[in-house]
């Protein structure tokens, strides 16, 4: 089983510049009810685009159009919280397909290359040049780490692993399933 | 020559490795307990469908039902109201794939039910020296045994369900040295939250913090639970303890613990957990135990957290702005006698038997105050059990309380216990988020003995008052 090799995403940058930005903001719990993927795009940020009646809140997110690919440049230790990977899923059927930030929360950082949603951590001074690129076109080169965005380019490291599954489209479950006999053989000598 | 000093985790990672990590990959690490529950497992067995394959570990899997389970009182055997077909779908879900895959489940007819981290310990399924998982992030909990114990994605779930093996690189480490001695009316809580506070919601990340010095060592092993629970909170990957006397005491005799000879075999490797004395960490951070004041949050962030008897800081930067806006809250402006909604006594953090003991000594003799109000559920069918025996029901009860069945209810609000947009409550779960508790909610997040003081006062209040005084009397 192999998955779709993503090597660039070239897409409007969108602009979220909160710090601490928690899964609970990205989709409130309330939408956790779901036994399976996909059409999660509406709960995405639920709760800033929307009243509780269900009427639109004058948010930025609500100026652009669901399902769009979109680049999400966020604030600092974004994804903190709660280990739902419902969160990626749902950011990813909003539309976006990278996030750009100063350093993202390590589970969120997890699911989301999992789910082909690639995490770009840049430095403070590139992060700020890119933040004033709302609504202007931004391109990520996955396999060399880089983003440039007008005549800003930026550097980016990925976790090695994550990026030889993002550029090459392998598959973690096949790579673990693999290693099959060193399991059985480490579950032997603690047996014995 | 001899070997290096280790650290508590590095001797739990050690003893996990199946293949050791390489640049070009993680480490594959192997899992002694997989913990699931109802909201994050259900597209992991789909996975595993999807590809044809089956539990590698069925044996080493353990699940309940927890977070989409109503709360509400009922009559035995009568069945659970859900607060939507979605949510009821969700645990038939998971009775349905345990039972395919012949997975313990703690379901409605056992009287183990209750929320994934408070069963684990309770049953004596969480040991020292173990590597834990579960599909949430505050399994952390767990880590209060010596145990290394992380939350993991939905995608992880189905890794470990099929091969019972996670791919991990391995985290850096932070000890969190904590001196001196908690003073009265001060508990775990605000410990971990003072310890949040000093870290930041991000200061922990990549990290797993070890929890160490003689206000830790003092602590009970639910109070452990308490401060290793919400690690999550500062960002860290997971938070431990080294296993000592009240460690084992604790397990001993547990349902699932060995059991006669075995458990003194067990007892002797377990006291081998603690980091060597030269071990060296990549970050420390210490505390005062004695300077500490009951601690209350006063933001969107439980890093936003301040002594219960100060006011919020002057904002310096706009995350601080917006977070005093969203509460309604102004700085230099005193939190006590703000007056509140409701109070929530559960959760993972303080659901335990101890918390809820904690709570009940403040409000014995006294009254949630007219218009405010209170939910106390336990952390589970045990814990509900046990304090039904010694009566605390009834304080609650008679105090105006709701005492409910066991689940993680309005923590995170999404089996239909929750407050109503603009309502303050006062919580003692782990999360202020915008939100989290309902739409529009504001949460502050305390202590058990704080939490039963503000509904007592019908606001924000400082539990020494009421815990002075009984002593006095």
């Amino acid at each position: 089983m192999r998955n779709e090799p993503i090597l660039t995403i070239t897409a409007p940058a969108f602009t979220l510049p909160e710090a601490n930005v928690d899964t609970d903001q990205i989709i409130p719990a309330r939408f956790l009810t779901t036994t399976t993927r996909g059409a999660l795009g509406e709960a995405c940020f639920h709760d800033w685009r929307f009243h509780g009646d269900g009427s639109k809140k004058a948010h930025r997110l609500n100026d652009i159009a669901q399902g769009e690919a979109r680049i999400l440049v966020a604030g600092h230790n974004f994804g903190c919280g709660s280990s739902r990977e419902h969160a990626p899923w749902a950011l990813k059927d909003f539309g976006f397909r990278a996030v750009v930030t100063t350093r993202s929360a390590d589970i969120f950082r997890s699911n989301a290359l999992k789910n082909g949603l690639v995490i770009c951590e840049v430095d403070e001074a590139a992060h700020a040049a890119l933040m004033d690129r709302d609504g202007l076109e931004m391109s990520i080169d996955v396999a060399a780490g880089n983003i440039t965005a007008g005549n800003i380019t930026a550097r980016f490291v990925l976790e090695p692993f994550a990026r030889t599954c993002l550029i090459e489209g392998v598959d973690p479950m096949g790579y673990i399933l693999a290693q099959g006999e060193a399991i059985t053989r480490f579950e032997a000598g603690r047996a014995a | 020559m001899p070997s290096p000093a280790r650290t508590l985790f590095d001797k739990v990672w050690d003893a996990h490795v199946v293949t050791p990590e390489r640049e070009d990959a993680p480490a594959l690490i192997y899992v002694d307990l997989h913990l699931i529950h109802e909201v994050t497992s259900p597209q992991a067995f789909a996975e595993l469908d999807a590809r044809g394959l089956s539990v590698r570990r069925p044996d080493l899997t353990y699940a309940t039902l927890d977070h989409s389970t109503p709360t509400t009182p009922r009559a035995p055997g009568a069945r659970p109201i859900y607060a939507s077909p979605a949510a009821r779908h969700q645990v038939e879900t998971m009775e349905a794939n345990c039972r395919r895959h012949a997975i313990r489940l703690a379901g409605w007819d056992s009287p183990d039910r209750g929320i994934v981290h408070v069963i684990g310990p309770e049953l004596g399924l969480t040991q020292p020296g173990q590597t834990i998982v579960c599909g949430d992030s505050h399994t952390s909990t767990n880590g209060a045994f010596g145990a290394l114990a992380v939350g993991i994605g939905t995608t992880e779930v189905g890794h470990v369900l099929a091969s019972q093996c996670l791919l991990q690189r391995k985290p850096k480490t932070m000890r969190v040295y904590v001196d001196g001695e908690l003073r009265v009316g001060v508990g775990a809580k605000d410990l971990i939250l003072a310890i949040i506070a000093e870290l930041g919601a991000g200061g922990a990340a990549g990290h797993v913090i070890e929890y160490a010095g003689p206000a830790i060592e003092a602590l009970s092993m639910e109070e452990r639970m308490t401060v290793c629970n919400m690690s999550i909170e500062a960002g860290a990957r997971a938070g431990l303890i080294a296993p000592d006397e009240i460690t084992f005491r604790y397990l001993q005799g547990r349902a699932h613990a060995p059991k006669g000879a075995a458990f003194e075999a067990a007892k002797a490797r377990w006291a081998q957990l603690r980091s060597d004395a030269d071990a060296v960490f990549d970050g420390e951070v210490r505390l005062d135990a004695s300077r500490l004041a009951p601690m209350i949050t006063w933001g969107d962030s439980p890093d936003m957290a301040a002594p219960v008897d100060s006011s919020p800081p002057a904002p310096s930067s706009a995350k601080m702005t917006e977070a005093l806006a969203y509460m309604g809250f102004k700085p230099g402006e005193a939190l006590l006698g703000e007056k509140i909604d409701a109070v929530f006594i559960g959760s993972c953090t303080n659901a335990r038997l101890s918390d809820l003991r904690e709570a009940a000594s403040v409000m014995a003799g006294r009254c949630v105050k007219a218009g405010v109000r209170m939910l106390v559920v336990p952390g589970s069918e045990a814990v509900k059990r046990a304090a039904e025996a010694e009566g605390l029901d009834a304080i609650f009860r008679t105090a105006g309380a709701e005492w409910r069945e066991p689940g993680c209810s309005m923590c995170i609000a999404m089996n239909g216990d929750s407050g109503r947009p603009g309502e303050l409550i006062v919580s003692t779960s782990n999360r202020n988020f915008a939100g989290r508790q309902g739409q529009g909610v504001r949460t502050v997040l305390a202590s058990p003995a704080t939490a039963a003081a503000s509904a007592v006062a019908g606001a924000i209040a400082d539990p020494r008052r009421i815990l002075e005084a009984s002593h006095a009397q």
